[in-house]
């Protein structure tokens, strides 16, 4: 068949030379037809040039070194840590962060004055947390589905609709006390909201989701308007703790959570 | 876990690029990337083994971009499915600068689908069957929409602007 005459040029031929994707013996042949043809070349050196120009324009944004927020190990959960430093590292910077800003509110107000703090940890997850924090926090008559006098029912509950054990940490040592939880939607899967308040009538939700990668990440900060939240991973679910107040005092609680987590991990392998 | 740093971090400047180019605003454009960076390593275990790893985060980063652009639609006002086809990146606003000939603000007047067509083959050196592959279309399609950018983007070069096409003769 090596003599036949080869099939007539047509428009993905003129596509594909512009992109460079035609084997060189029908490269040869449009090009060499293209000769007669000056209204197809024209029309072939306009896309070369839209091409070029679009790629020139956009090729400075690709040769950037990564922003920090976008560093993978801001996603992947850090390697395996020694049992002595189990606190993340992020929440340590965190903590250094508000005590070195003169401490307390001061420091606060330091962070305050850093949007990009703000985005760099508002992960989806997050975003969903405290839109559900704002949601029920507010609620007065049904904050939450199930009591925390049905304790054990909220646990079973939960435990069976997220298809996973869900733990009710135990909040007292930072003045929090269990009000209950509900169910709620999260994409294709479900999340568990456990609301909790101190003395004050202060409210503090734990969300936890499920379908996160295996293993465990640092904490990550992230504020909305008046409302802060800190998110981690720990073995395969998301957890994101969201409150009205200060990050000091929300990280301990994070931390706290964290522990009795990875007890519980521990105890149960 | 290293694997997941190994095959994704390569692409990170390529879906920053993809992104600008999709919504021309560098803030939006990195977030754009962290939701589709958070969204692919919860995803790693479910995807295919064997898959390409650059279509795959592509195709995760287009769906968002497309969940935002309809969420922000449907905000305003009722539009069907094939008006949202028809409506061009919100931020082009090619009559505005008819005077230079931003290719950039070519390709943002471009319906969607065109726009990824010629974005993915043309700036991210794909091929038709990867493109395909990101855009979850046969590669019959990515040639037909292929073209049609290219025709109204040689109007828009032509013109100053690309809703109205004059033949070069």
């Amino acid at each position: 068949m090596s003599g036949a005459t080869p099939r007539p040029i047509d428009e993905d031929d003129l596509l594909a030379l512009v992109d460079g994707r035609l084997d060189p013996a029908r490269r040869a042949f449009v090009e060499k037809w293209l000769g007669s043809h000056p209204e197809e070349a024209a029309r072939v050196a306009a896309d070369r040039d839209v091409r070029r120009r679009l790629r020139e324009q956009l090729a400075s944004i690709a040769d950037e070194p990564i922003p920090e927020r976008l560093r993978l190990t801001n996603f992947i959960p850090l390697r395996p840590e020694p049992v002595a430093s189990r606190w993340p590292i992020a929440a340590a910077a965190a903590i250094s962060l508000v005590i070195g800003g003169a401490g307390g509110w001061a420091g606060h107000a330091a962070m305050q004055a850093k949007p990009i703090l703000e985005r760099s940890g508002a992960g989806s997850a997050t975003r969903d947390a405290v839109a559900a924090f704002r949601t029920f926090t507010a609620e007065v008559l049904h904050p939450v589905e199930v009591k925390a006098d049905q304790e054990p029912h909220l646990i079973q509950w939960l435990s069976k609709r997220l298809g996973q054990p869900v733990l009710v940490p135990d909040l007292g040592a930072e003045g929090f006390h269990l009000m209950g939880g509900r169910v709620l939607p999260a994409g294709n899967t479900l999340a568990a909201l456990l609301m909790y308040d101190d003395d004050q009538g202060t409210r503090l939700t734990l969300y936890s989701r499920v379908g996160a990668a295996d293993g465990r990440s640092s904490f990550r900060y992230a504020r909305e308007g008046d409302v802060a939240a800190f998110s981690w991973v720990e073995g395969g679910l998301s957890f994101v703790v969201t409150a009205r107040i200060d990050e000091a005092r929300l990280l301990r609680t994070a931390g706290t959570i964290d522990a009795q987590l990875r007890a519980r991990t521990n105890a149960t392998p | 876990m290293d694997e997941i740093a190994r095959l994704i971090e390569p692409q990170i400047p390529a879906l920053r690029r993809y992104a600008f180019a999709l919504l021309r605003d560098r803030e939006a454009a990195d977030d754009l990337v962290q939701d589709t960076l958070e969204r692919a390593v919860a995803a790693w275990s479910g995807r295919h083994r064997d898959g390409d790893v650059r279509a795959w985060l592509f195709k995760i980063e287009r769906n968002l971009f497309l969940r935002m652009v309809q969420r922000r639609s449907r905000a305003g006002r009722e539009v069907g499915s094939e008006a949202l086809e028809q409506v061009p990146d919100p931020c082009a606003d090619p009559e505005a600068d008819t005077g230079v000939k931003d290719v950039l603000a070519g390709i943002a007047a471009l319906p969607e689908e065109q726009r990824s067509v010629l974005l993915l083959i043309a700036v991210e050196d794909m091929s038709y069957a990867e493109a395909a592959e990101v855009l979850g279309i046969p590669v019959g399609t990515v040639m037909s929409r292929l073209s049609r950018a290219r025709e109204r983007m040689r109007g828009f070069i032509e013109t100053g602007r690309n809703g109205f096409l004059r033949r070069v003769k």
